[in-house]
């Protein structure tokens, strides 16, 4: 079902939902300043499904996702990832996660495997265990042949894999992927989301990403929540979405969707819009990335 | 729309594991065997932690070295100037009073702890670096405390710094620098080295951590490392400084680094054991305070 915040209390099926949540947002508030970038956001993302986070830009996707990654400090009982509290028990929420941020950040000094052994140096694995889990991540992700090539050589479809390696050799049971696809193009977009859907497949693994791709959204992602102005204004799965609009346009795709609750943001005219201290570090973060891809 | 693995892994708040069932695996198409991803490890806990993060950031910069040597032959043009130049023409001078031992080989230890110093100073900008390529922020992400994190930074910087040490000790030696070659005494010269690191590399990341700008730091960098240089002992003994300068020295960390290499590369009297120290617990205050500000930066 359609669930429409702030005017929809939590359903029923959402407080079912609370004992298999692999994220579970209670009344989640960030503020930067005057400007409340996530305002009582209230989100549950089941165990083993691909959650998609939509919105424009300043909607307070990136917020939330560093609320939940532990980054930004949050009061405790806003936010459990898999029971454990971001900010009670940190550690155990870190140990959970895997977490490629949007821009491209792969080591470019260091080869892929070197690359990916420091995130399993950095989560413990055994000595004796590290040199064949890398090499198992970098097989999972295409890699194996370019692995001793220095990063700083591949191309921006080769880093994002090398990057998935990187949050796959901790065996994570939450990936978080923040505009995982910006700025390639769609053979390597493609390459991308077939690896992260194979990877999740075998792994049982949740997968929370943020995307500006609709078709992404609609092709890959088992339920999307569109956000707007810190709040959530819209969630179910794409067809949902699609069939809740059918009344007002034929045939909608999930970009009318988009623009249906999103619309405001994106033609930019309210003045809490211009105040959003996200929409210029959101831009500014973007552009970088997509020139570093090229 | 990707579809939901048949069985999902149990939600258990204690295993972290999330292993899918055999079925899952099999069915991953083209994906390899990811038999070892689907274990996640056993953490490390209690003091085990702190040391494992900091072989892991040691690691990173060799690696990087490694690979990449242009910054070791570049960094190594100054020191060489400076006592080639400097140290040359002040020894045949006689301009600075020195005692029995040769301005050059006086000279040499100042020059070592100036040039690690130098490197040090300037790691701020490689985190803001960092910050700015998600680097960091994915590093925050991981199960390593602040503290942990800094720290191992704040050694690889220092292991950074040996590297530039150990260059300047080979170069003042074919120059006829009088230095011990003693083990003992050169791993103290490498600790002594280590610990100027990691103070000069976390006053870097502090400072970082309160400008936040690449542009900002630089100008900082620029403006505090000339004057910890010559209000330090590197170039000239404290005794020959004014009273208000001798007041600056002895506040000023370069110059317990400078006297602890003095006394173990050249054997001249020394306060050892109260220059490692002061040296240990700048570095210790030090890593506080980049820790304390660290997540400005990855806000």
């Amino acid at each position: 079902m359609t669930v429409r915040l702030p005017e929809n209390p939590p359903t029923d099926e959402a407080a079912a939902e609370g004992a298999a949540a692999a994220v579970r947002c209670s009344g989640l508030e960030y503020a930067f300043g005057a400007t409340r970038a996530v305002d009582n956001l209230d989100l549950t993302v089941r165990t083993g499904e691909v959650f998609g986070l939509l919105g424009p830009n300043g909607a307070g996707k990136t917020t939330a996702i560093r609320a939940i990654t532990t980054l930004l400090p949050v009061p405790a009982g806003m936010v459990t990832v898999f029971g454990h509290d971001t900010a009670r028990d940190r550690m155990a929420v870190r140990r959970l996660l895997g977490y490629v941020p949007q821009q491209l950040s792969a080591d470019g000094g260091l080869t892929g495997r070197e690359n990916v052994s420091l995130f399993a140096r950095v989560y413990d694995v055994p000595r004796r265990e590290r040199a064949p889990r890398v090499a198992e991540a970098l097989e999972a992700v295409a890699l194996t042949e370019a692995a001793d090539r220095l990063a700083g050589t591949y191309s921006g479809g080769m880093i994002r894999r090398l990057e998935l390696a990187q949050a796959l050799v901790s065996a994570p049971r939450l990936l978080i992927l923040d505009e995982p696809t910006i700025g390639l193009d769609p053979i390597a977009r493609t390459s991308v989301w077939d690896r992260i859907d194979e990877i999740r497949q075998a792994t049982g693994m949740t997968v929370l990403v943020t995307t500006h791709y609709m078709d992404e959204a609609e092709q890959y992602c088992d339920r999307v929540a569109l956000m707007h102005r810190g709040r959530i204004r819209a969630l179910g799965t794409p067809e949902q979405l699609k069939a809740d609009l059918a009344g007002e346009l034929e045939a909608p795709t999930l970009e009318d969707v988009f623009r249906h609750h999103a619309g405001q943001g994106l033609h930019g005219g309210s003045s809490a819009d211009s105040s959003d201290g996200e929409d210029f570090r959101d831009v500014r973060r973007t552009r970088r990335t997509a020139t570093r891809v090229g | 729309m990707s579809a939901v693995p048949a069985v999902p892994p149990p939600v258990s708040a204690e295993a972290p594991a999330g292993p899918a069932p055999a079925g899952a695996v099999a069915a991953a198409g083209s994906t390899a065997s990811l038999s070892l991803l689907l274990v996640p490890p056993r953490a490390r806990t209690g003091w085990q932690l702190v040391p494992a993060r900091v072989l892991a950031m040691c690691i990173v910069e060799l690696q990087k070295l490694r690979h990449d040597r242009t910054e070791l032959y570049t960094r190594a043009v100054q020191p060489a100037l400076w006592l080639l130049i400097f140290g040359e023409t002040f020894n045949r001078i006689h301009a600075i009073p020195t005692g029995s031992v040769p301005y050059l080989d006086f000279l040499a230890p100042g020059i070592i702890a100036q040039s690690a110093m130098f490197i040090a100073i300037f790691y701020g900008i490689q985190i803001i670096w960092e910050r700015d390529a998600g680097v960091l922020t994915k590093l925050l992400v991981t199960p390593t405390p602040r503290f942990a994190l800094v720290t191992g930074k704040a050694f690889a910087a220092g292991v950074k710094s040996v590297i530039q040490a150990l260059v300047v000790i080979v170069f003042a030696a074919i120059l006829g620098v009088g230095m011990t070659w003693n083990p003992l005494k050169l791993l103290g010269v490498v600790l002594v080295v280590v610990l100027g690191g990691a103070f000069f590399s976390c006053l870097s990341v502090t400072i970082a951590g309160i400008v936040l700008t690449r542009d900002r730091l630089m100008g900082i960098g620029q403006a505090i490392t000339m004057p910890l240089f010559f209000s330090s002992s590197a170039l000239y003994p404290v005794s020959i400084m004014p009273g208000w300068l001798q007041a600056v020295s002895k506040a000023n960390p370069l110059s317990y680094q400078v006297d602890a290499l003095r006394g173990l590369l050249l054997g001249s009297p020394a306060h050892l054991g109260t220059d490692i120290a002061v040296l240990a617990l700048a570095a210790v205050l030090g890593i506080s305070a980049a820790s304390a500000l660290l997540g400005r930066l990855a806000k």
